[in-house]
């Protein structure tokens, strides 16, 4: 089985010289959850910018069974679902309903059948009752969950996910890890907080200058201070690594 | 929320009634047809435009639009139509003169100030009824289904949706100014405003790439999809149909003969 991310040597650079993405190497099986770490400016969201070619840089880069720079970018955008980090900026439509249909009836689907993905996809991220609003009318953390159903009726076999806990309140920050919990999907979130991140990945990359320069089990990688405080990173202080609880995944992990 | 007045717009009335129900598109050709007429219509001929006024009077009893909501929207617009209008009178010769203290007014410029007052009314009210009866975004695909040319309505979608949102901005930057005891006395103390309005242009035009990659992402291709096709009915025709006939029917028999 091929893996969902299979990058190597990705190496890029932006129009005006400077350098995002140095050499990355990375590998991504089916069914897990990867967290992306790192501090600003490390080349994170450039990263998942490419994983739906929406940048191309050199190097080899395979995503859900297609090489990005041959292949054919709507099935691409099909399988690979990202969701940005400024949820207005991903809603984009008039009312709820019609931003998650958005993408299915891109997709080619009939409006009955993209009626039945909203739905779907609303009922994952407990926004059914939202249909009919403005985008404008919702919370923070409801937009944040709109904007993964707008990924999610596409039915992506990836999942990629930009700071998903950023300027979310405690409850609405617990709310979405409910719901990311519960969503069986190779996913990739990129962030840098770092509980949020405990709690929901098994594997963690840390990318710190364009490169990567760790990547083991998320315990691992959070439980060594000095790597951490070399890429400008930390835990909170008194957050006790031993105490998280991971729910079971509802996928089995095949690499 | 913003302080735009927003509650000036959006739909009014009995939400499930006749006119609400109708195509947009209908509603968009009906009362601009009656705002047509009201225009071509010399104001001899008075009736033509007591005509138009009461098949809006009929259209917004129809909907169940208060008076009230059409009156508190349209004095939006009114006064300054009315206010360039109201010199007219005293700069037009012509008819009989009447004194008005050290001024005088013409019979002809009272006329003319009639007739844009009744004008800018019918069509006023006309637009205020199609924004009580029809979402905004539901005018912008009424527009786009009658060949309005795409990007336009593109545009007008994309500017109500981010509307609130850089308003949001702009609130926000005001607050900020403010709270470094911005407070601007003389026109020199301007620069500042003009620095926000560069910031909050930046800002906005990074939105935009940033929203049009996001519809990328999304497959966007250019068009944008549509999950419930328009539909032409025989209670959209019947209306469309209805005010033509009638309004172009006493605008060319009074408007010939007056």
């Amino acid at each position: 089985m091929s893996c969902a991310v299979h990058a190597r040597g990705l190496t890029y650079a932006y129009p005006d010289g400077t350098p995002a993405l140095d050499d990355v190497t990375l590998h991504v099986g089916h069914g897990e959850r990867v967290a992306v770490l790192g501090p600003n400016g490390a080349g994170k969201t450039t990263l998942m910018l490419h994983l739906n070619g929406l940048l191309r840089g050199r190097g080899e880069l395979e995503v859900a069974g297609i090489a990005v720079e041959r292949g054919e970018l709507r099935e691409l955008r099909a399988r690979v679902g990202l969701v940005f980090q400024d949820p207005d900026d991903q809603l984009f439509m008039p009312n709820v309903r019609d931003d998650v249909a958005f993408g299915p009836l891109n997709l080619g689907l009939s409006p009955d059948e993209a009626l039945a993905r909203v739905h779907e996809a609303l009922e994952a991220v407990r926004m059914a009752h939202a249909a009919d609003r403005a985008p404008h009318q919702l919370s923070m953390g409801e937009r944040r969950r709109v904007a993964i159903a707008t990924v999610l009726a596409m039915r992506p076999r990836l999942l990629v996910l930009d700071e998903p806990s950023a300027n979310l309140d405690p409850r609405a920050r617990r709310e979405l890890l409910e719901v990311l919990e519960r969503i069986d999907r190779t996913m990739l979130v990129v962030t840098h907080d770092l509980p949020f991140a405990a709690e929901l990945c098994e594997r963690a990359i840390v990318l710190s200058g364009g490169r990567v320069v760790a990547d083991d089990d998320c315990e691992a990688v959070l439980a060594d201070p000095e790597l951490l405080a070399r890429h400008d990173l930390e835990l909170p202080s008194g957050f006790d690594l031993a105490r998280v609880g991971r729910r079971p995944h509802p996928g089995a992990v095949v690499v | 929320m913003t302080g735009l007045g927003l509650q000036l717009t959006g739909l009014a009335g009995d939400l499930a009634g006749p006119v609400h129900r109708l195509d947009p598109r209908a509603k968009i050709l009906g009362l601009t047809t009656v705002t047509l007429v009201a225009v071509s219509a010399p104001i001899a001929a008075w009736p033509v435009h007591v005509a138009c006024a009461a098949v809006l009077a009929a259209a917004a009893a129809a909907a169940r639009v208060p008076a009230r909501t059409i009156w508190r929207r349209a004095r939006v617009v009114l006064p300054p139509v009315l206010f360039v209008a109201a010199f007219v009178p005293f700069f037009r010769a012509g008819g009989t003169a009447y004194a008005l203290g050290p001024l005088t007014v013409s019979e002809a410029g009272l006329e003319v100030l009639a007739a844009v007052a009744a004008k800018a009314a019918i069509g006023t009210v006309s637009a205020v009824l199609l924004g009580a009866t029809t979402s905004f975004p539901a005018v912008l695909r009424g527009l786009d289904a009658l060949r309005v040319p795409h990007a336009f309505t593109l545009i007008a979608a994309v500017m109500y949706r981010y509307l609130f949102v850089i308003a949001e901005e702009a609130q926000r930057m005001r607050t900020a100014l403010s709270a470094r005891a911005y407070a601007p006395r003389h026109v020199l103390q301007a620069a500042p405003i003009g620095r926000a309005a560069t910031a909050l242009f930046l800002r906005s035009h990074g939105r935009g790439e940033r929203v049009h990659r996001a519809m990328l992402a999304r497959g966007y291709a250019g068009t944008m999809p549509e999950l419930a096709p328009l539909r032409l009915r025989a209670a959209d025709a019947a209306f469309v149909i209805g005010i033509a006939v009638l309004l172009v029917g006493v605008r060319l028999a009074i408007g010939a003969s007056a």
